[in-house]
């Protein structure tokens, strides 16, 4: 067995228990944590898959994924903070994230 | 030499492999928010670190493993931002780190709808 697809194995479990948190999560910042935990297995799937496939070239998509996966998680949290993506207004700032 | 790599690459694949169940499993069974972050941190570092070491190792000194390199160093750094960020949100909101363990979850959420309530009625 090759050592890449033990590790996409347990990729695939652990993606699989952290989906269950994103159903199962009572508040919607459970949801927003397991679907960043999901992006990162993602990431890390993309990255064992292009090993495995002996093509590593996939490792730029993982690099984007990364970048997308970061902005994503910051801006559903702050989202769902203000209600709002724009800037806060300067004479009554509530703070940021 | 070369079954040496082989045989260290092997052994950083699996460790990180078990980080990442127990992460997994952390994230599952802990009982609040809070909490929970410490089991997508152990996903967001240990786990990956290591996979991405043990990928290091079968790339030699490549551009590929210069990548990987720039992923790790990346998610070094935004990792603890989006745990952060969400860990304020999710104290803006109104949800308390559980502190006593006699009180679940169910229970905490039933306290936020009733100050959501007279957040609004004020």
């Amino acid at each position: 067995m090759n050592m890449f697809s033990s590790a996409a194995i347990a990729i695939l479990v652990t993606m699989l228990l952290v989906l269950i948190r994103a159903f199962k999560g009572p508040t919607v910042y459970d949801r927003i944590l397991a679907a960043n935990s999901f992006g990162t297995l993602t990431m890390l799937l993309i990255a064992v898959n292009g090993f495995l496939s002996e093509r590593p070239d996939f490792l730029d998509i993982a690099l984007v994924y990364a970048l997308i996966n970061f902005i994503g998680t910051i801006a559903v949290s702050k989202f769902v903070h203000f209600k709002d993506l724009a800037p806060p207004l300067p004479n009554n700032d509530p703070g940021d994230i | 030499m070369e079954l040496l790599i082989d045989l260290i690459s092997w052994f950083l694949l699996i460790v990180g492999s078990a980080f990442l169940l127990v992460g997994a499993i952390g994230l599952l069974r802990l009982p609040d928010i809070f909490s929970r972050m410490h089991g997508a941190g152990i996903i967001d570092t240990m786990g990956t670190a290591m996979l991405f070491f043990g990928m290091f190792l079968q790339a030699g000194f490549t551009i590929v493993s210069l990548k990987l390199f720039l992923i790790l160093l990346f998610l070094m750094f935004t990792s603890p931002t989006t745990t952060h960020a969400l860990a304020r949100a999710a104290l803006d909101a109104g949800l308390k780190p559980l502190v006593d363990d006699d009180e679940p979850d169910a229970k905490k959420l039933a306290l936020l709808k009733k100050r959501k309530k007279e957040r609004k009625r004020l």
